[in-house]
């Protein structure tokens, strides 16, 4: 594999505990599903996890308890309703370019999502927004051209799905995460050839600087 | 976002989400916690757990039975170590282990020990149950993925003997290491969080985390 920007382990642990919020989490599953040596990582974590779980001391459960889970479990209706998990609602007519879970989350592959401008001809789409809760959206930036110009309250994670973008002298290729905290002020660059299409995740609502973006910031809510 | 946050909304029960005690996080005593650990098993005493399960798939309510009586108090050790009451830590180690009978037919033991999966859907249930949150997962069926390699020392971790091994492993950490884990693990806490439960650095916090995990993977390569 060529990935070589990974997300921090710290991450990896903490999908696999269960801490993340659900925008970071989208993040670490869909670089896993390309990247073999965190989803190797993230495994053993939920190993560990499960050793853990198995060699902490038992709580006796109540009188009945088996009786009652297995009348549950013949009787979802009762008292469960299984979760839909999110799946792609196009039919795949060739290989597709976003991973699972994260084509789930957008609602299909590439075509057919509906782009939002952001200016500078860069495009977005929002997947997961929310008061105070972390953010995450696919940028599609056109080839050749710099992201809008930004900086963040707190730690933004990029990976890279289609395309390549160069940031600080470093190049980012499909599967790559880059990592921004909140001191820097970043300016990737879409490299020519393909328009580049990122999962961006953020702690905190991104303040774009251009003129444009800071026009409309505040009507679109990014 | 907005229609998955609808979906995670309307998929937990009324009886489940009043029992959630969203939010609570009860202050505990980690290091008397710490101490109340089992004396360690020799883990080739057990029964094989990864082929009870795969029973547990074709409806054997025997099975089923023995991996109840096993993992149901540990899972609920589990859900009270996270902040659940008593009532909410059965009601959700009730509906874990009813999703466990439910998805049984998913369980793959050449990708993970039953402990790992049973875990797992633990694990998928309280970040339901008490954030109304999805946990995203990868598809091992998705066109899109990167395909595993067959025979890997890296694969080591989908092995059979693995939770035992991970087991022993566990005993030969140091004190400071195992206790990271716990508290990654057992404690909705970010690690900053845990950086001031233990009064150490953050730095040192993820260092401990990432030796404790580089150590174990290195015992794991050593044994196989
Ligand atoms: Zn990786």
């Amino acid at each position: 594999m060529s990935i070589q920007y990974h997300p921090d382990d710290d991450h990896l642990v903490r999908y696999a505990a269960g801490e993340l919020s659900e925008a970071w989490s989208l993040l670490v599953a869909t670089h896993n599903a390309l990247c073999l040596s965190c989803r190797t990582k993230t495994r053993l974590a939920e190993a560990v996890g499960g050793v853990l779980v198995t060699d902490a001391a038992p709580t006796e459960m109540s009188v009945g308890a088996l009786e009652a889970t297995m009348a549950r479990a013949l009787n979802p209706q009762d008292d469960f309703v299984v979760r839909p998990e999110p799946a792609s609602v196009q039919a795949l007519t060739a290989k597709p370019v976003l991973p699972q879970p994260l084509r789930g989350y957008a609602g299909g592959d590439l075509q057919g999502l509906r782009w939002r401008r952001l200016g500078r001809g860069a495009y977005y789409v929002p997947l997961m927004s929310g008061r105070g809760a972390p953010t995450a959206r696919l940028l599609r930036i056109p080839a050749g051209r710099p992201v809008p110009e930004h900086g963040h309250k707190g730690l933004e994670l990029t990976m890279v799905l289609q395309g390549a973008f160069t940031d600080g002298g470093k190049r980012f290729g499909v599967g790559d995460v880059e990592a921004a905290d909140s001191d820097l002020e970043h300016q990737p660059v879409a490299e020519p050839g393909e328009d580049c299409i990122c999962l961006a995740v953020t702690d905190a609502p991104l303040r774009f600087r251009g003129l444009f973006a800071r026009m409309v910031q505040p009507f679109i809510g990014i | 976002m907005i229609s998955t946050l609808a979906i995670s909304q309307a998929s937990v029960t009324p009886t489940l989400r009043a029992a959630s005690g969203l939010g609570q996080s009860p202050q505990r005593d980690w290091l008397n916690d710490l101490q109340d650990e089992e004396p360690p098993r020799d883990p080739d005493q057990s029964p094989d757990w990864n082929s009870l399960l795969c029973s547990v798939a074709t409806q054997d309510r025997a099975a089923f039975a023995s991996l109840f009586t096993h993992f149901a108090p540990r899972v609920k050790s589990y859900m009270l170590r996270l902040g659940s009451d008593a009532a909410q830590a059965e009601e959700l180690a009730q509906e874990a282990m009813a999703a466990v009978w439910r998805k049984a037919d998913r369980y793959d033991p050449e990708r993970a020990a039953a402990s790992t999966w049973i875990f797992t859907v633990a694990r998928n249930l309280r970040i339901d149950a008490f954030r109304r949150q999805n946990h995203p997962e990868l598809d091992p069926n998705d066109p899109a993925l990167v395909p595993e390699l067959p025979v890997s020392a890296d694969l080591i971790v989908a092995r059979k003997q693995d939770a035992s091994l991970i087991h022993k492993a566990l005993a030969e950490l140091s004190q400071e290491q195992r206790e990271v884990l716990r508290l990654s693990f057992f404690d909705d806490q970010t690690h900053m969080q845990i950086s001031e439960t233990l009064d150490i650095p953050l730095g040192t916090v993820k260092s401990r985390i990432r030796l404790a995990f580089g150590r174990i993977r290195t015992m794991l390569e050593d044994k196989e």
